[in-house]
């Protein structure tokens, strides 16, 4: 599970290409949303996840629900590199009869733990798993990664208020902080002012780092693992960029929800170093 | 050529036209650009008031503006306005406040973004609840006519609209479109297909097909589910002697139901329903779904003669 620096860029910068292929064949889905969340989940799965991909439904495995469940050509970028499903399998993604379903689903992946695609969903559900764990005796943990204009739901903080009564410390949220939702920069949508001080003020161990740097990622997993944190629940707040990688989609709230076209599908595979110039 | 629209343009351009009325306010829950209030908010901001990814909140400020003096339209996606179903029953139908509700991207026809997003069971949940009409147009000229009237409804409304473009039906016949009347668009007289959304134009080539085997079917747009016509429906009932209805919906609970609920009722007649056959969907392009759900034009056609050999 260790992995340097460099090889998990490596893998970031192959899911990326992956995630910009996904969304430019099907020419629809969600490119934004992918590319933040993208550093942070393959350092999840490379280092942290006690996951069997040949026996994805291995009950004691830790569980990763993607709460912002539109971010899905992330999730099958990483779940393919590491081999709960094929490269080929990502040539399905929002065809009809595909296990990359537009959302992603538990019922057609393996590998997705929930079905999502509903914001504000993740969490409460992530909340049963760990419960379901607790009553186990088991060590298995939760991760929930959710996005910060799905913070704006009020299940988010029903689920917030709840698993730290319960003191569930194999509870871990990872917090996408890119500042765009669908319509519009989150500032503009609705302001959420101090959010590490909401969490703190229900009751989560709280730690804020760039979720493009892997050094910072890196500490960031080790915060939510640390033991020290293991009395309640924690939350790692990644500020990120959406779009991260490729110039034109970055801290660009038109591609949420779109997908480049020809000429700026060529352009970010030269930026992602996949062709010459 | 027939032109292509989606209704939630109609919706959008209907919440313009509407401005000049100064009660009139919109609420977003984020997808604003999706249902197509965003032109409204661009032209008066100071009377768009964006609720953030928060749908059971925006039913209830919705609630305060109307018990106010104000008439808010709020929208979202179809699915989603059913994560705000309880505030809308006790908090907007149960005192019989004129929040009027918007569901774009409405049924399977939605496409690739998959179950999650495809609604099939808006219609049948809003049209549970007293007070509230309960519309589901099949044009962008519809829509437009329709959501235009709801300020004089002085009550609670859903409506939904669908992400794709269908043939728009009704240029230059705004004037025929009311709510709670549907709408003839074909008379024959052996069977009469009831429709409404995205299905009234597979309805109306279903009838095409029908006719070059001699068969003729009366269509109707039942654009408004609740009050449902029945007069009309009594009217097709003695006329044709059956009945189908289709929907991009579940079978359950939709625009068959209503039929059925009044057909039992009154006067009756063989009814074939077809729907969503009770599951959920996937991705797939528009037209795919309609053929992964049986409810294309095919199907309806099928279901007329199943109808008729039933009389
Ligand atoms: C309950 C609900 N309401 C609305 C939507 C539509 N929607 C899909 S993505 C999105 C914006 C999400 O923003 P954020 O959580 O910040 O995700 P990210 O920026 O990481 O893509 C919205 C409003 C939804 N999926 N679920
Ligand atoms: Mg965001």
């Amino acid at each position: 599970m260790s992995k340097t620096i460099e090889e998990l860029e490596e893998i970031a910068r192959k899911c990326r290409v992956e995630i910009v292929k996904m969304v430019h064949r099907a020419q629809a889905g969600h490119p934004g949303g992918s590319l933040s969340e993208i550093d942070l989940l393959a350092a999840l799965y490379a280092t942290r996840m006690r996951v069997r991909p040949s026996d994805p439904n291995w009950s004691d495995r830790d569980r990763f629900i993607l709460s912002k469940g539109h971010a899905s050509p992330g999730m099958y970028a990483i779940l393919a590199e590491m081999g709960f499903i094929s490269h080929e399998d990502l040539k399905s993604y929002r065809v009809l009869g595909g296990v990359c379903q537009g959302h992603v689903d538990m019922k057609w992946c393996p590998g997705v733990d929930f079905s999502a695609g509903s914001l504000g969903m993740g969490l409460s559900f992530g909340m049963g798993c760990a419960s379901a764990a607790r009553l186990d005796k088991s060590d298995r943990r939760a991760f929930v990664m959710i996005g910060d204009g799905e913070m704006q739901e009020g299940s988010v903080w029903e689920a917030a208020m709840a698993a730290a009564h319960h003191e569930l410390g194999n509870l871990k949220v990872i917090l996408d902080r890119n500042r765009i939702q669908n319509d519009d920069f989150c500032e503009e949508q609705m302001r959420m002012f101090d959010i590490p001080a909401k969490w703190k003020a229900f009751g989560w161990n709280v730690k804020e780092i760039d979720g493009h740097n892997m050094n910072e990622i890196m500490e960031g997993l080790d915060f939510l693992e640390a033991p020290e944190n293991s009395n309640g629940p924690s939350i790692l707040i990644a500020h990120t960029i959406k779009g991260g990688g490729i110039s034109y989609m970055e801290n660009n709230p038109s591609f949420h929800g779109a997908a480049p076209n020809d000429e700026q599908f060529h352009q970010a595979m030269i930026e992602l170093g996949e062709v010459e110039a | 050529m027939t032109r292509m629209a989606a209704t939630r343009d109609g919706y959008g351009q209907a919440l313009l036209d509407l401005a000049d009325n100064e009660k009139v306010v919109v609420l977003e829950a984020d997808l604003g650009k999706s249902t197509k209030s965003l032109h409204f908010r661009k032209a008066h901001p100071h009377r768009t008031i964006s609720c953030g990814i928060g749908e059971q909140n925006m039913l209830l400020v919705g609630a305060g503006l109307a018990a106010s003096g104000y008439i808010p339209f709020a929208s979202t996606f179809a699915i989603f306005t059913e994560r705000a179903f309880e505030q809308m029953r006790n908090g907007v139908a149960r005192p019989n406040l004129a929040v009027h509700l918007c569901g774009s991207h409405g049924g399977t026809h939605t496409g690739t973004d998959g179950s999650s997003a495809q609604s099939i069971e808006d219609l049948a949940v809003f049209r549970t609840l007293p007070n509230v009409v309960v519309m589901h147009p099949c044009d962008d000229v519809s829509t437009r006519a329709l959501t235009m009237q709801l300020p004089q409804l002085g009550k609670p409304s859903y409506m939904r609209t669908a992400r794709n473009k269908t043939p728009v039906l009704y240029d230059g016949r705004e004037n025929e479109i009311k709510i709670g009347k549907g709408i003839v668009l074909r008379e024959g007289h052996d069977v009469a297909i009831i429709s409404c959304g995205v299905l009234v134009s597979e309805s109306l080539k279903a009838a095409e097909a029908l006719a070059e085997e001699g068969i003729n079917a009366t269509v109707v747009d039942m654009h408004t589910l609740k009050p449902i016509d029945g007069e009309l429906i009594d009217r097709l009932v003695s006329q044709c002697g059956a009945l189908v209805t289709a929907e991009d919906h579940n079978v359950i609970g939709g625009l068959g139901s209503a039929v059925a609920e009044h057909i039992v009722a009154n006067s009756f007649a063989p009814l074939e329903m077809v729907g969503v056959p009770d599951r959920f969907g996937e991705s797939g392009q528009a037209d795919e779904m309609l053929e992964v759900m049986g409810i294309s034009a095919p199907y309806i056609a099928k279901a007329a003669k199943q109808a008729i050999s039933r009389k």
